[in-house]
């Protein structure tokens, strides 16, 4: 088991690399994680040795890529301990997750309930399909109002998304609490899991969520796939989402009948390298050692929380109890902007901006936070450089 | 002094600086020059929208000149609209309508012109060569 954070970094090329003549800090976690070796090579052998189309192909190059894509989907069916592979969804990452079962799974004036803290991918799907939204509010602190939630929460709802882990605030959602409070009243749910399975095992089986939405690119995976979980029996009454090849068993003019899932919602060609390559991330990540990687991140927060909150004019957004990864904050006198655009000659990459969640910075009256996001391959003294190169940035600014 | 010799002088400026630190304290620095634009055009319809920090750009025309006067919420944003306000405004418009900007480039703020940083700055930049073209071809 990896866990060793030395030994993590060498598998990150990246991470060794200069920006702007520095050495690099990569704190832009949130918005994609870096790749190890394992991953990248496993595109360029896929090009250089395995590429055909998939699926129809009666010659070895297309059985042999079909094989890898399926595996690789059977590596994401066990990693998140779902009961069957055809529950595995391949799309292109959350934001089409989200939109197919927004496409496919509600119709003009259901009422779905979302939360304050949604990212924009999970607020305008909604809002495309003409649904009744209720949005569930956010404490001052950074958690959901739960009580809010149950009194909005009834037998005519139809769908209850929300975000697993906020890509702004780092809250970690009690979402055991909300799937047991909704599967009371029959309402079923879908979570946001882009930004927790970068930082945790999920398992949808124990969760016992009705749909589950990531990318493969924030856990350090490849960009443009992604995945959606959903239970076999809403899947199969679901209709297609998208036309095209793959999806189909028959055509005629007539009448088309539809593949059985998980093609059903694949058309067209997948992105397949990215596909492989999403199998050999899932590898990768069985071997983290879980435990050490969930304290060794909570550690570089509560560290990178306690040496910010000693600067003047600094405020954390979002203090939840629970936080995975982020560290939101804003500067009395200093524009965001200002801030990444300095720590960024320094080498330092984070995010700044309103994290494509606008609702949330009214929430908080602010127009944008910087975010510092983590991952286990960080390390305390990144986190140290950190901290001065933005003491250096603030003294130029105020 | 035409664009291009204004162009030329900031160029020189920017050549004595031997390190990042001393460029950007040099734009702080321009952006702390205030005002660049007055309050009463410091209004919604003279926003130009970018996603990070937000520029507000008014132009007038003064005989066959355009003036420009313009403000941002960041500082850096500011310092870098002190450079263009100093290289475009009070020049003839026809020849702001057609200048390329060149020396943004040479003094390594290039990046800041990215869609990808999402300043208002390249809407800005468009905004003052429309308004330019407009008032040339009055």
């Amino acid at each position: 088991m990896k866990n060793n954070v030395t030994d993590i970094r060498k598998d990150f090329p990246i991470l060794s690399t200069q920006v702007n003549g520095k050495p690099l800090v990569y704190f832009d976690n949130g918005a994609s994680a870096q790749k190890p070796q394992a991953v990248i090579d496993s595109i360029s052998k896929y090009y250089s040795t395995m590429h055909a189309n998939i699926h129809r192909g009666v010659h070895t190059l297309s059985q042999n890529a079909t094989q890898a894509y399926e595996d690789a989907r059977e590596a994401v069916k066990k990693y998140i301990n779902a009961q069957h592979s055809e529950e595995i969804i391949i799309t292109r990452g959350t934001t089409e997750s989200i939109n197919l079962v927004a496409h496919s799974f509600v119709k003009k004036g259901d009422e779905v309930i979302i939360s304050g803290m949604e990212h924009h991918s999970n607020i305008v799907p909604w809002q495309l399909a003409e649904v009744n939204l209720k949005v569930v509010k956010v404490k001052d602190n950074g958690e959901l109002d739960l009580e809010d939630f149950k009194s909005k929460l009834s037998k005519n709802t139809k769908l209850v998304a929300i975000t697993h882990v906020s890509n702004t605030l780092g809250t970690i959602n009690p979402v055991e609490e909300i799937i047991a409070l909704a599967h009371a009243l029959g309402v079923k749910v879908l979570l946001d899991g882009a930004q927790a399975v970068p930082h945790m095992k999920v398992d949808v089986q124990k969760l016992d969520c009705d749909f589950y939405a990531f990318s493969a690119h924030k856990m350090y995976g490849p960009t443009g796939i992604g995945i959606l979980y959903g239970k076999r029996d809403l899947l199969n009454a679901m209709p297609p989402y998208q036309g095209g090849g793959d999806m189909i068993k028959h055509v005629t003019f007539e009448k088309t009948t539809y593949n059985d899932l998980p093609h059903k919602f694949e058309a067209g060609t997948p992105a397949i390298s990215e596909g492989i390559a999403l199998g050999a991330a899932v590898e990768y990540l069985n071997k983290i050692d879980w435990d050490w990687a969930a304290k060794h991140e909570e550690e570089l927060l509560a560290y990178a929380t306690e040496e910010i909150k000693k600067i003047e004019g600094v405020k954390v957004i979002g203090e939840a109890k629970h936080k995975a990864g982020v560290l939101s904050f804003v500067v009395e006198g200093a524009h965001h902007y200002d801030i990444g655009t300095l720590l960024d000659q320094m080498g330092i990459a984070i995010r700044t901006g309103h994290h494509c969640t606008e609702p949330l910075m009214h929430r908080f009256d602010i127009s944008g936070t910087a975010r510092a996001s983590f991952a286990f391959y960080n390390t305390k003294d990144e986190v140290k450089i950190f901290i001065d190169a933005l003491k250096r940035s603030l003294k130029m600014l105020r | 002094m035409s664009i291009v010799d204004n162009e030329k002088e900031i160029i020189e400026d920017f050549d004595l600086f031997s390190d990042w630190e001393d460029k950007y304290e040099y734009i702080i620095s321009l952006g702390r020059e205030l005002p660049l634009i007055s309050d009463q055009y410091k209004t919604e319809e003279h926003l130009v929208r970018g996603c990070q920090s937000r520029v507000w750009l008014h132009a007038e025309k003064q005989g066959a000149n355009i003036v420009f006067t313009a403000d941002s919420d960041a500082i850096i944003t500011k310092g870098i609209i002190a450079l263009l306000v100093k290289v475009l405004s009070n020049q003839p418009a026809i020849e702001v309508a057609k200048t390329d900007l060149d020396f943004i480039n040479k003094i390594g703020l290039k990046e800041h012109l990215s869609p990808n940083r999402s300043n208002g700055l390249v809407s800005m930049i468009q905004k003052m060569k429309t308004y330019a073209a407009a008032y040339s071809a009055k």
